[in-house]
């Protein structure tokens, strides 16, 4: 079973954003990068069908130099080999989801993971545009998985509210791995060693035929207001929790 | 020529979910020309008066047994169809479980640029819109512009106000041109989480507990209060890496991102990665033992002390309220 992962670099969780000086994106500078937590899920997925079936699990970056670091860190996770698409261009997700296809048609794959979304623009729309460029059935938010290689066929718990629904898909499909999936491993020692060993194709959007006209860009970013001044209430609990009732009830008019 | 705003939403039983009155509402304040609602299987004719009621001026109904179950492929052709045959400026797809799925699959069937999640549409120029949606969380706020001809935005619940038009929405006839027999991810089974849990995306209130309470028996103490409020309840995500609570009640940058009125953070320390999930809400009240909590710092209202002394107050204390009126 060949399975590619799509694998995006965003900050870590805990950065505190700052604006950059033309007012549409955040300033890099100082950030720590992390491979996105959902791809992480992603990941270790396509490595125990791996590990199940045989085969061979590709990871496909797209970002600029900076990038190469978190592909390091999905071939000590256990990936095979990776493919690097080198751009420092800012793309929409309708140009990263055909840059990511136009790989895919060239690996070819019997399945794809991605992130449910990135955690950097929260956009939730490159694996559903993946499927679509590669013409094959996607199920998004996934949080359990059972392939069944031999029908060639897919069953997917989703995430609803409140609920969840079960999906069955052909393959070739494209799915999107939600918290809960499984618990991704560390690398180890030997595996970081050896992932320094593994082959990393680099690509360029030219050579992959993707263009750089967006659908839709950012035309401003901003940080929300702060919120003013707490009422922090300090003594006995019957008092606090009465004055409490009052303020929620009275004042903000919400209770 | 391209006019109106279309909104696709979900319907099961009959019934909508509130997000699609607020769709509904929010692409009447904003549409010079018509708005239209789309939705799919077989009791979707039973949505028509509400959809007028909230803003519909015409409803397209893809009927009958064929659209019974959910399929993003199937769902995707049918819907990008019928923006075909309407010919909306824009359309709108809430920006749930189903809105979710299906809104980047059509928006890469029809090449049109997609904003998801967004918190206000606004006009611009020409007739087109612009729409702002929270990044990294709700970290930062981006301000979109979506230049293909079809503009496609997901609108995130719980922010906008349904208002009711009364409207009589006339059905307009659409051929969805698909064949249901040739869907092929479909979904075979929908399965209830225990308790009938209020959904956290969804609600006014919302009750949600950190370490803090130290074991998961005593998640009890939040459910009592979270009764008395007729709130949905939450977590800090260890809480459920541990499996105190289920999944789902996970809230923050890697979980659900919230918006209701109040929310009241029990003995959860104030990371920022919960922080980002949370700063939507109207209200924060904190409760924590610890004055120094960086809860504090974004809490509306707070009192600091021991959560199982206060929590019980609380919910006496506003059953008491409730009593009285
Ligand atoms: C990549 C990544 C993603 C993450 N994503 C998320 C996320 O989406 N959501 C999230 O929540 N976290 C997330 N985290 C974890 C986050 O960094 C914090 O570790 C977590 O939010 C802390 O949870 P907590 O507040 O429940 O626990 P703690 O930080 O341990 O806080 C417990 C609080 O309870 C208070 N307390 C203790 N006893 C009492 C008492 N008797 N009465 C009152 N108060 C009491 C303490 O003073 C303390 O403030 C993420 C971390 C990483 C690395
Ligand atoms: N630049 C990228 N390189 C590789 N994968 C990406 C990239 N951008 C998005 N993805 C994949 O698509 C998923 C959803 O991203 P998004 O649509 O941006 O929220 C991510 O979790 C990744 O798996």
């Amino acid at each position: 079973m060949k399975i590619l992962v799509m694998v995006k670099q965003v900050p870590d969780t805990a950065t505190r954003i700052r604006i950059n000086s033309d007012g549409t994106g955040i300033a890099t500078d100082g950030i720590k990068w992390i491979i996105n937590p959902y791809d992480e899920f992603a990941l270790e997925e396509a490595l125990r069908l791996r590990e199940k079936f045989g085969g061979e699990v590709v990871a496909v970056a797209l970002g600029p130099s900076r990038v190469e670091e978190a592909i390091r860190q999905s071939l000590a996770m256990g990936a095979d080999r990776a493919v690097h698409i080198k751009t420092e261009a800012e793309l929409d997700a309708s140009l990263v989801a055909e840059a990511l296809g136009a790989v895919a048609r060239e690996e070819g794959f019997d399945l794809i993971l991605t992130g449910k979304q990135a955690v950097d623009d929260d956009a939730a729309q490159v694996g559903a545009r993946l499927a679509v460029v590669l013409g094959v059935p996607q199920v998004t938010v996934v949080l359990k998985l059972e392939v069944d290689a031999e029908s060639r066929r897919v069953r997917a718990e989703r995430e609803l509210e409140g609920a969840s629904e079960m999906v069955e898909a052909p393959l070739p499909a494209v799915l999107t791995a939600q918290r809960g999936l499984n618990e991704p491993r560390y690398p180890t020692l030997p595996n970081i060693m050896k992932a320094k060993r593994k082959p990393v194709t680099v690509k360029t959007l030219e050579e992959l035929g993707v263009g750089t006209v967006l659908q839709a860009r950012v035309m401003a970013l901003t940080l929300p207001s702060e919120r003013p001044a707490g009422r922090i209430l300090e003594g006995e609990p019957e008092e606090t929790v009465r004055e409490l009732v009052r303020l929620l009830h009275e004042e903000a008019k919400v209770l | 020529m391209a006019d109106g705003i279309l909104v696709v939403l979900e319907q099961a039983g009959g019934k909508v979910r509130r997000v699609a009155y607020e769709m509904l509402s929010l692409a009447q304040s904003l549409a010079p020309g018509k708005v239209s609602a789309l939705t799919f299987g077989p009791d979707a004719e039973a949505t028509r008066d509400g959809l007028g009621r909230y803003g519909a001026d015409q409803t397209v109904f893809f009927g009958g047994d064929a659209f019974a179950r959910y399929s993003s492929d199937g769902f995707g052709l049918a819907v990008a169809h019928a923006i075909d045959q309407v010919d909306p400026t824009a359309v709108f797809f809430p920006a749930t479980a189903w809105g979710k799925d299906l809104a980047p699959r059509v928006a890469a069937l029809i090449q049109a640029g997609l904003a998801t999640d967004c918190t206000e549409v606004l006009p611009a120029s020409d007739g087109r819109y612009e729409a702002v949606r929270p990044v990294y969380a709700g970290k930062a706020l981006a301000r979109v512009a979506i230049d293909t001809p079809r503009q496609l935005f997901s609108i995130r619940p719980n922010i906008h106000k349904p208002v009711e038009t009364e409207r009589a929405a006339t059905p307009l006839a659409v051929d969805p041109q698909v064949d249901p027999a040739e869907f092929q991810a479909v979904v075979t089974e929908v399965r209830q989480s225990q308790g009938g849990q209020l959904e956290l995306t969804e609600a006014e209130i919302i009750v949600s507990g950190g370490r803090g309470i130290k074991a998961p028996d005593n998640y009890r103490i939040l459910d009592d209060l979270a009764a008395v409020l007729g709130a949905a309840t939450g977590s800090s995500r260890p809480l459920a890496d541990e499996g105190w609570v289920p999944h789902s009640y996970h809230i923050g940058q890697t979980g659900k991102v919230v918006s209701p009125t109040i929310y009241f953070a029990i003995g959860i320390s104030g990371a920022i990665q919960h922080l980002a999930g949370i700063s939507g809400s109207k209200y924060i009240v904190a409760i924590n033992n610890d004055k120094d909590a960086p809860i504090f710092k974004a809490a509306n209202y707070g009192i600091v002390g021991d959560l199982f002394k206060v929590v019980p107050a609380l919910t006496r204390e506003i059953q008491a309220l409730k009593a009285n009126e």
